[in-house]
């Protein structure tokens, strides 16, 4: 049943694509676009309509100032404007004149700008066993003279680590990659992408040389079809999720094919749902592909001009019939068949891959595959025909592409030593400084390294890795381990630091931030920090002053004192770069988001990449030389043959998970995020007092003797959770846990360690999306049973009974609204 | 023909160095990444070893009394911390080494024998060999700066 008013305001805004005349229109570089006469219209048809989401009782005349500002939510990079009223954050406005959004917003937005509570006004230092209030000079003189202790013995680039999360903006992050990597030089910088974004960055890099999106948001205006892999759009994206129904309730609608093992309004909403076994992604894909093959139902042409790999893709799916992977997936085989016949005649495919795929067993492979299809079809580089690899937190795209988080600087290759030399330039550093001996280090291996006290100094900043890293508290707590905690909040990680910096938040201090589909936004200061909290960018400014970083000439080797300054700084580093920013200013953001690459000569930013089948695949210019997928082996300098700008197809066995189910532990666990029901502004969390509990299939309890609302204990290897059972769910042989966004964040953490196995070699990412389980009744109420691994510390945490039934929220017409047309 | 012994020198290495991968990756449960590569190649080299099985079965009854000193130990057992990681992945490579140039000497001597089958087999499991090689290659190049020059306490 299709379950569109899930969506609580109702307030659709149906359109249809458009013309075959403004399609080819939106295929033209920007520069000729702008020449077109105007009744040739090149904006999106997609309907403006102006979310506002303000706190309790107050309306947008009683706001002082609107000041701009981008989501902090998802990787969609929605624009917004910050309500101010009397110094402080009052809510927020979707920005109508935007391309991204035009002015939706997501219903979480509201909340996630309101000034949390026990924010940090001043520098905390640990005294013993306390953190004691300190200045800034005493907090940094300790940081800055740990550091400088550290660097003076041998190796001393190797003691100090960094750990970013994704709430810093470009200029920060690239700042803090030029300390890292020219200042210290050290290889040990990462952060929470490694969680979120990391397969979707190194699928990107393998099939088509570069991190970046093909496709864009317009593409939903254009495409005749959408597959979404393992995406559930209407929890994670919903803005972009919007778009999608938009046009599914308008002429000419999309076909949907939605692939995820669980249940979400995604997949009810699908034509097609294809719900594998968890961890049987790439043997689906290559069903698909096999599909399309045997069927003549690709562009031979396109694959032999843009493409290399096919012989062996075609060997490798071969083994692939649709009966094959229907049994190695638990599919009905026709259910393929069907998803390949409209992957298979859609003129306009966009795909979008979400977490389902991306921390999945062979997440690089399968998110390849995708790839492979649209490589097959000649499907990118077109209005409608893209792909878009969503992970990730806001601004985690800066930190992949800064090098704060990971890879060099401007999505260099470390085994390309004129990158290396282009860096040391444009720093005036020696080349030997920059670490690149081999790619840099991953979160966990840093971790590794303090836990085995070679890292010395580890710098978190914006993140609280504490909750996602099991066991990460005890090498925290090391004595020779120093922790410098950079963030509003005292977090559990802050908490166990040596030196705790206080940092503003969103909307206190200027930046950028680029979104999952390449805009860049600025996202301008509208209130002042709290007490003495200041924005990263000045604590690492100052942290680099005090450490006196200096270039061969004996300048400062950060030389800039702003945010626009910084940004000045990194659109050099950019030059040449796929993710050029040269052509990109404040000036020109504060009109509207603007997508990379962007050269001076235009005034538009391009819109999608590879539009002439010609990718950044070359050796000159390939941000990585490719890895071997089952191993993560790096080819590095030993790569066979240049690609000279084709794409690669990456061909892939299907490999069973570790995961997989067994009699001790039968059942596949997985966990979902709930949609989001909308709250004004207030106080209490709309989720709490109700929540579904772990949805089981009939079939499943019935064996087990559960019925609906009985305590039941979900035990994998690692450690146990209870939850009340919901008899529903996808599938037989599939429990899945929804977990509330902001709701219970101990349940969040149990479950997560109760899947936390897998591990992708290429992302270099630990996968935690699935776990086999067994499901037992508990009898009484939750009687407490230790953990059963030496990982367990899940706790136990029952879940109230499901509500019955949340009324849906009435409907109503869509609001009259004005044609989009780009800025 | 001698064939068979160097079918026999390189079963057995095979299985040592499934062995060896197995014993690195218990050796260090701690390294987040070891575990699913080294089961992994692991299962590889037991897989290839025993494939090889039927060609010993072919060229055994034919060869003469085995020579001294075919067989060699090079690895004994993982070693303890970071430089003893680095240690004993180079002792994987060595093995690994071992097992590509016995791959290549195999695939010569198929090519004398006119043995179509078992030059299948090299073509294969030699491709598998050298992704061993440069996956052991990529990890040392990664662990050995911080191994050998950074201090730890």
């Amino acid at each position: 049943m299709l379950d569109r008013t899930a969506d609580p305001r109702m307030r659709r805004t149906p359109y249809g694509p458009p013309d075959a005349v403004e399609r080819l229109a939106a295929a033209l570089p920007g520069r000729l676009r702008d020449a077109l006469p105007p009744v040739i219209r090149t904006g999106s048809p997609w309907p403006v309509r102006v979310d506002v989401l303000l706190e309790d009782g107050l309306s947008e005349d009683d706001v002082d100032a609107w000041v701009p500002g981008v989501s902090v939510l998802g990787a969609g990079g929605d624009a917004l404007d910050v309500a101010v009223r009397d110094g402080r954050v009052v809510g927020v406005r979707g920005r109508a004149a935007d391309r991204v959004n035009h002015g939706r917003l997501d219903p979480r937005e509201g909340d996630a700008w309101r000034r949390r509570s026990g924010r940090l006004t001043r520098p905390l230092v640990r005294d013993g066993d306390r953190l004691v209030e300190a200045t800034w000079d005493e907090a940094l003189d300790r940081v800055a003279g740990r550091s400088r202790e550290l660097l003076a013995g041998p190796g001393g680039w190797g003691r100090i680590g960094f750990h970013t999360g994704g709430r810093l903006f470009l200029e920060e992050h690239y700042t803090l990659a030029v300390i890292g990597k020219a200042g210290i030089g050290t290889p040990h910088m990462d952060g929470d992408t490694r969680w979120q974004a990391a397969a979707a960055s190194a699928a990107l890099a393998e099939s088509f040389g570069a991190d970046g999106q093909p496709g864009t948001w317009t593409d939903v205006d254009h495409c005749d079809a959408v597959a979404l892999w393992g995406h559930d759009a209407a929890s994670a994206d919903p803005v972009l999720w919007e778009r999608v129904l938009d046009r599914r309730l308008g002429p000419g609608p999309p076909a949907v094919v939605a692939v995820d093992a669980r249940d979400s309004a995604v997949t009810r909403e699908a034509d097609v749902h294809l719900a594998p076994r968890a961890g049987t992604n790439v043997a689906l894909m290559n069903a698909l592909l096999h599909e399309l093959i045997a069927g003549n139902r690709y562009d031979p042409a396109y694959l032999a001009q843009h493409a290399t790999g096919f012989a062996e893709l075609c060997r490798v799916v071969e083994a692939y019939p649709a009966k094959r992977a229907a049994e190695i997936c638990g599919l009905p085989a026709c259910d393929i068949e069907r998803a390949a016949d409209v992957l298979g005649s859609a003129e306009r495919l966009l795909s979008t891959v979400g977490p389902g795929f991306h921390r999945s067993n062979q997440a690089v492979a399968a998110a390849c595959q995708v790839h492979n299809l649209h490589l097959l079809r000649g499907m990118l580089g077109r209005p409608g025909a893209g792909v878009l690899q969503l992970g990730g937190p806001p601004s985690g795209r800066n930190a992949l592409e800064t090098g704060a988080a990971g890879d060099l600087p401007g999505l260099r290759n470390w085994a390309n030593p004129r990158h290396v030399r282009e860096l040391a330039d444009l720093w005036n550093v020696e080349p030997s400084v920059i670490p690149h001996w081999g790619p840099s280090t991953h979160a966990t291996q840093i971790f590794r390294y303090a836990e085995e006290g070679s890292v010395g100094l580890l710098w978190i900043t914006a993140s609280d890795p504490v909750g996602a890293v099991p066991g990460l508290d005890r090498v925290l707590s090391r004595p020779d381990v120093f922790v410098v905690v950079q963030d509003p909040c005292l977090t559990d990680t802050a908490r166990l630091a040596d030196v705790v910096l206080p940092a503003a938040a969103w909307g206190e201090r200027t930046g950028t931030v680029t979104s999952a589909d390449r805009t860049v936004h600025l996202c301008e200061k509208a209130v002042e920090p709290p007490g003495e909290a200041r924005p990263d960018l000045a604590i690492l400014l100052d942290y680099a002053r005090r450490m006196g970083f200096a270039d061969r000439a004996g300048g400062p080797l950060v030389h800039w004192h702003d945010a626009e300054s910084a940004f000045e700084a990194w659109k050099a580093c950019t030059k040449g770069r796929p993710c050029d920013y040269t052509g990109i200013t404040y000036e020109r953001l504060r009109a509207g988001g603007v997508q990379w690459p962007c050269a001076p000569s235009g005034s538009h930013g391009t819109e999608r990449l590879y539009a002439g089948g010609r990718f950044a695949t070359s050796a000159g210019q390939c941000q990585t030389f490719g890895h071997d997928l089952a191993t993560g082996a790096d080819y590095g300098d030993e790569r066979p043959e240049d690609p000279a700008g084709r794409a690669l197809l990456h061909a892939a066995d299907y490999e069973p998970s570790p995961e997989v189910v067994d009699e001790d532990h039968p059942l596949v666990f997985t966990t979902r995020r709930l949609p989001v029901r909308p709250a004004p502004i207030t106080e209490a969390s709309p989720q709490q007092g109700h929540g579904p509990g772990l949805e089981v299939h009939p079939s499943d309890a019935a064996v087990l003797g559960l019925g609906e609302g009985d305590l039941a204990r979900v035990e994998s290897p690692l450690g146990s959770i209870e939850a009340r059972v919901r008899l529903s769910g996808t599938r037989p042989g599939l429990v899945v846990l929804p977990l509330p966004a902001g709701g219970d964040e101990a349940l969040a953490r149990a479950a997560a360690h109760l899947t936390a196995t897998g591990w992708d070699p290429v992302a270099r990412q630990p996968l935690r999306t699935v776990a086999a389980v067994r499901l037992s009744a508990v009898n009484g109420a939750g009687g407490a049973r230790p953990g059963l691994g030496p990982m367990a510390v899940a706790p136990m945490t029952p879940l109230p009974a499901a509500d019955p039934g949340v009324p849906a929220t009435a409907g109503g017409p869509a609001e009259p609204s004005d044609r989009f047309e780009e800025v | 023909m001698h064939l068979a012994h160097y079918l026999g020198l390189l079963h057995r290495s095979q299985n040592d160095l499934a062995d060896a991968f197995r014993a690195v990756r218990l050796g260090h449960p701690r390294e987040p990444d070891l575990y699913g590569v080294c089961e992994r190649l692991a299962a590889q080299c037991r897989d290839q070893a025993r494939r090889l099985e039927p060609f010993l079965r072919r060229y055994g009854p034919s060869a003469p009394d085995e020579p001294e000193r075919m067989h060699g130990t090079l690895f004994s057992g993982a070693r303890r911390g970071a430089l003893g990681l680095l240690r004993d992945l180079h002792d994987l490579y060595l093995l690994a080494t071992e097992c590509e140039v016995s791959w290549a000497l195999i695939g010569h001597a198929a090519k004398g024998a006119r043995d179509e089958e078992l030059l299948d087999l090299v073509r294969h499991c030699g491709q598998e060999t050298a992704v061993h090689l440069l996956w052991l290659r990529s990890r040392m190049r990664q662990a050995a700066p911080q191994a050998l020059v950074v201090r730890a306490w």
